[in-house]
């Protein structure tokens, strides 16, 4: 399979002294640190998922595991939308590359529409960012989540309206790369919200 | 050939070698193997009566395996250079110890 790793110097990237793009390193340093800022929200939630008022409505009374189950399972999903596409471009299969997008912004809103849905469902039970102190952490992770969901769709999109009107090359494989390792962490965050959030009770 | 151009050549076979990513077939296995790690979590979850214990021990060793899967296969961090990896995974056990001994220092454990 085409590879995009070696950068010796291209029309798209210069020549580095590591020999590896310096782009896709600053992504993996932003990776990284985007580690930190989800685990501070993940453990605030985890320390204040108890702390409601007596007789309020604990986070437990309003999931709706199956339906999360469900949304979980369509951003996995969307991982391997996301891999297919990236290696469309890597065979310089244009046409492939703009279906495997767009499938992979679509899952995306799919997504989307189902935390919508949810919040609008725990809002009605009573279950709100100023109900109590766990649901402001609720709130404030699984929003911060979608808010970074929401910014990847738009990039998906951007790109797929790129590669439309022939301004996405093969020799731009590294932005999809990029796109992609953007796409995959914020599925692993989910991942560990669903298990940590959601199905540890 | 001079050195230089010698270096060249070499450092790009490494980084060729370095950088093959997985096939598509191998990609849908992996996309298979993640579907059935999530609906055995969600089955694990639903289990009447399992301990606590046993529950969150389960759930947890299966979401390291998600996480693994997708940071290796879909990220491809098995197969590229391991200075990607490192920078990766100097946040990821930062945030993972930092934030456990917040937990402890609360008392999360503690009960």
């Amino acid at each position: 399979m085409a590879t995009s790793d070696a950068h010796l110097g291209s029309a798209d990237h210069p020549a580095t002294a590591t020999g590896l793009d310096n782009r896709k390193l600053a992504m993996w340093a932003f990776l990284g640190s985007e580690c930190l800022f989800f685990g501070a929200l993940i453990s605030t939630f985890l320390l204040y998922r108890e702390r409601v008022p007596e007789g309020g409505v604990r986070p437990e009374d309003v999931y709706d595991i199956p339906f999360t189950s469900v949304s979980s399972f369509v951003l996995l999903m969307s991982s391997l939308t996301m891999v297919l596409a990236l290696a469309a471009i890597q065979r310089g299969d244009h046409r492939q590359l703009r279906i495997w997008l767009v499938a992979t912004a679509g899952l995306g809103m799919v997504f989307i529409a189902g935390q919508i849905f949810e919040f609008t469902a725990f809002i009605e039970h009573g279950f709100t960012m100023r109900s109590s102190v766990s649901g402001s952490a609720f709130f404030v992770l699984t929003g911060f989540h979608g808010a970074h969901v929401t910014v990847g769709i738009l990039m998906l999109l951007v790109m797929a309206m790129f590669s439309a009107a022939g301004r996405l090359t093969q020799e731009h494989t590294m932005r999809i790369e990029m796109l992609g390792l953007y796409w995959h962490f914020v599925d692993i965050v989910w991942v560990v919200i669903f298990t940590l959030v959601y199905l540890i009770p | 050939m001079t050195e230089a151009e010698a270096h060249v050549e070499d450092r790009t076979h490494v980084e060729t070698h370095e950088a093959s990513h997985p096939s598509v077939g191998e990609y849908i296995k992996i996309a298979i193997i993640l579907a059935i790690v999530t609906g055995l979590e969600v089955g694990i979850a639903y289990i009447p009566g399992i301990p606590f214990g046993w529950l969150v021990a389960s759930l947890i060793v299966l979401m390291v395996i998600k996480f693994a899967m997708v940071a290796m296969w879909f990220m491809h961090l098995k197969f590229d250079s391991a200075i990607y990896r490192r920078f990766f995974v100097i946040g990821l056990v930062l945030a993972v110890v930092l934030f456990l001994i917040v937990l402890v220092s609360f008392g999360k454990f503690l009960r």
